[in-house]
């Protein structure tokens, strides 16, 4: 079992969580990923470490409310523990020698993107960070985005902050602005990195993605995590979770992330039901 | 005197159309008569042809003697000397092409019914039997065990039985491996896998969950750690695929993904939130164990047409003949002498058919089995909405790559001697599916036995 120690709402659909977990915390890189399954009838999900402290004996994790897991996630609070917590998985990023970097978040990514930016930004690299949200009420990590980046543009869908757009727009007139990136480092909704890697590769600059499929063991046994990059199949749970990113097929990794979305649609509705029953009659 | 009657007292089992609807088990054991009625068949051959034929050397007519004479917790104690996980073995053992393949009584009729004895007497310690007479002293060695499927498992358990304190390491939130991932409930009831684990457990065998050794541990943090020995039994269990267009479309599994939501994750199960997508028509390509695994699986999972997809002829399938009857029998379909070229898509990216050739057979090739020639212009397709891959795996490289010293060959199996089953890394031994590739729970089980045998040797020697 491994504790909760802490426990913080981002926003309103948005969490991050301490658990304590001393083996994996020792060994944890930037990029890599944990398994965790909150009881003996549920699934195991993916989620990329957040953050670590080796000496605290910690990984921090960041999820957000999409499915029945995560909303079953979320009923556990500081000082329950998670019954299942398995990793670090995957290869970790390698972000060597890059010198000026655009590092974006698309939302829920943006916990997996700070942590990057932070890296590079540590390491001396000039680091811009484009971080994306839905509307300004959803914004997190935004003074910890900040203190790990040369220059932060925050937009929103609807402008809501009052930079409205998407986080290619903001990419683009930086790039057109003379930016001189070396890297781009894209993490966020699929369909989102998918047109920061159509807009990037027509500028010829090199950009790292993490996926984030759906798998099961995360060792590479199911190969549900399958995608194809550069015509080849790969395991992300394995060959990943980081890929460049103009290699990548996303129209195939966008139609096998939905392989179950009606299905997980209907699951997570009944567990709200439920919930709310439960509260009525508590 | 032994029985004569020519042929196997008949198991009985849940009727085809009966047990396809459901995940219980299709095999239900013998009765305390049936199994007395089956072991007067022995004729306690003095040279023991069958014990032979065993990978762990059960002292098979001793055993049967015992059922024979109505002692049946007598003949599972004489099992579980060489045998770690009797229920498991007398389930899903080829005794066909082992010990009964040997049995002096399969010259004229059916060889005696070695694996459903086994397996009576296993079930019947379950219900009735006691664990206790296995606690013995230890002797202050630590060893670790990587992987808890068979070969990890049996390895354990001689280990522990020696006096040695053993920790398992394994991966995945349950232990078990293969038994508990890949060998369907109806063909091999979790509970059984997990009676046989409990009791290795109160033997004093330690079983952490969870941890993928290779990242969150390395092999030499084991040894920092104390052990003093480590074996490696993690298995074939990176799944192959044929490499043909549209094998990443929406209802293309791995059999080991497909298999795995299903009994590990207990995805035909209401009450456990597994998602799995219910085919209505499923192509399963290949020719093993595996593949008669997933076939029946999707007939239970509610589909109406399952095809098994396969490039020669029945007479080269790898499947046992037992499995491959049952799936005949439950109304699976096969197409022999077919192979995928293509898997077709619907404008959704999900599977709407797959395209096959027909094939003929040509020379042996490496494997002595004549080579599978694709007929040119003989293109095909079945209109399917799954297509499950169960065409092998390849040992998984997770481990191997972690650990410096440690040899593999060309197809990613790790290097090991012969018998002694040492790798190329000192105190490090290997095997099961890791060493060879693909293969059976007793080939396996029976490397774990000569590993820990090994072990023992190498830490008397050392201290």
């Amino acid at each position: 079992m491994f504790p909760i120690l802490k426990k913080r709402r981002l926003n309103d659909s948005m969490t991050l969580m301490v658990v304590r977990a001393p083996l994996i915390a020792r060994k944890a890189h930037a990029g890599q990923f944990i398994i965790l399954r909150v009881n003996e009838q549920g699934e195991r999900i993916p989620l990329t470490i957040a953050d670590y402290d080796r000496e605290q004996g910690t990984v921090t994790i960041i999820y957000q409310i999409v499915g029945k897991t995560t909303l079953l996630l979320d009923q556990l609070n500081e000082g329950d523990s998670i019954l299942d917590f398995v990793g670090p998985l995957g290869k970790p990023s390698h972000l060597e020698g890059y010198q000026n970097a655009a590092v974006i978040g698309g939302g829920a990514g943006c916990a997996i993107a700070y942590p990057q930016a932070k890296t590079l930004h540590a390491r001396g690299a000039k680091v811009d960070i484009i971080a994306g949200f839905r509307t300004k009420d959803l914004i997190i990590l935004e003074d910890e985005m900040r203190a790990a980046s040369d220059r932060l543009f925050l937009m929103t869908d609807d402008g809501s902050n009052g930079h409205k757009g998407f986080v290619t727009d903001a990419l683009k007139k930086n790039i057109e602005a003379g930016a001189g990136y070396d890297l781009v480092v894209a993490i966020g909704p699929l369909v989102m990195m998918r047109a920061v890697c159509n807009l990037t590769k027509k500028y010829g600059i090199k950009t790292i993605i993490s996926m984030n499929p759906i798998m099961i063991d995360g060792t590479g046994m199911c190969g549900g995590c399958r995608l194809t990059v550069g015509g080849k199949t790969r395991f992300a749970c394995v060959d990943g979770p980081d890929f460049d990113g103009q290699e990548v097929d996303f129209d195939e990794a966008i139609r096998r992330s939905r392989t179950y979305s009606e299905m997980e649609r209907k699951s997570a509705q009944e567990f709200k039901c439920r919930l709310l029953e439960e509260a009525k009659n508590a | 005197m032994p029985d004569m009657n020519p042929h196997k007292t008949p198991m009985p089992e849940q009727a085809p159309e009966v047990r396809s609807k459901n995940f219980d088990e299709v095999a239900l054991g013998y009765t305390e008569e049936l199994a007395k009625r089956e072991a007067a068949r022995c004729l306690h051959c003095k040279n023991q042809p069958c014990v032979g034929g065993c990978p762990v050397g059960v002292h098979i007519p001793d055993f049967i003697r015992s059922i024979a004479q109505g002692d049946a917790e007598g003949a599972y104690h004489t099992i579980r000397l060489t045998n770690s996980l009797p229920a498991v073995c007398g389930r899903v053992c080829p005794q066909e092409n082992q010990c009964e393949k040997n049995c002096v009584r399969g010259r004229r009729g059916d060889p005696v019914g070695i694996g459903r004895l086994e397996r009576f007497a296993a079930d019947w310690h379950m219900k009735h039997g006691r664990d206790e007479q296995y606690k013995v002293e230890k002797n202050g060695h630590k060893v670790a065990v990587v992987g808890s499927g068979p070969a990890g498992l049996t390895c354990a358990g001689d280990l522990a039985a020696m006096g040695y304190s053993v920790t398992v390491f394994e991966a995945l939130h349950a232990a078990g491996g293969v038994l508990m991932y890949g060998i369907p409930q109806f063909r091999l009831p979790k509970e059984i896998v997990q009676r046989e684990i409990d009791s290795l457990r109160r033997q004093g065998v330690k079983i952490e969950t969870d941890m993928v050794i290779g990242k969150v541990l390395s092999v030499d943090e084991l040894f920092e750690n104390g052990f003093e020995a480590v074996f490696i039994g993690t298995g074939a269990g990176l799944p192959r695929f044929m490499n043909i267009p549209g094998e990443g479309l929406v209802g293309v599994y791995s059999a080991n993904e497909f298999l795995t939501r299903v009994n590990l994750m207990k995805a035909y199960r209401q009450d456990y939130d597994t998602p799995i997508l219910k085919p209505k028509k499923v192509a399963v390509v290949g020719g093993g164990n595996v593949t008669m695994d997933a076939a029946r699986t999707a007939l239970r999972l509610g589909a109406e047409t399952v095809s098994v997809v396969y490039r020669r002829a029945e007479e080269q399938m790898p499947a046992r003949r037992e499995e491959v009857h049952h799936a005949k029998e439950e109304g699976v379909i096969f197409d022999f002498l077919s192979n995928p070229v293509k898997i077709h898509g619907d404008e959704n990216g999900r599977v709407a058919s797959i395209e096959c050739i027909h094939m003929k057979l040509g020379e042996p090739d490496s494997s002595g089995r004549r080579r599978p020639i694709p007929i040119e212009g003989s293109n095909f397709s079945l209109p399917v909405d799954c297509v499950v891959m169960a065409i092998g795996n390849s040992p998984n490289p997770l481990i191997r790559s972690a650990t410096k010293g440690l040899e593999a060959n060309e197809r990613g199996c790790i290097v090991v001697k012969d018998n002694t089953m040492e790798t190329t890394r000192e105190g490090v031994y290997a095997a099961g599916d890791a060493v060879s590739g693909a293969a059976t729970v007793i080939l396996a089980m029976g490397g774990g036995k000569d590993a820990a045998k090994s072990i023992d040797r190498y830490i008397r020697a050392k201290s």
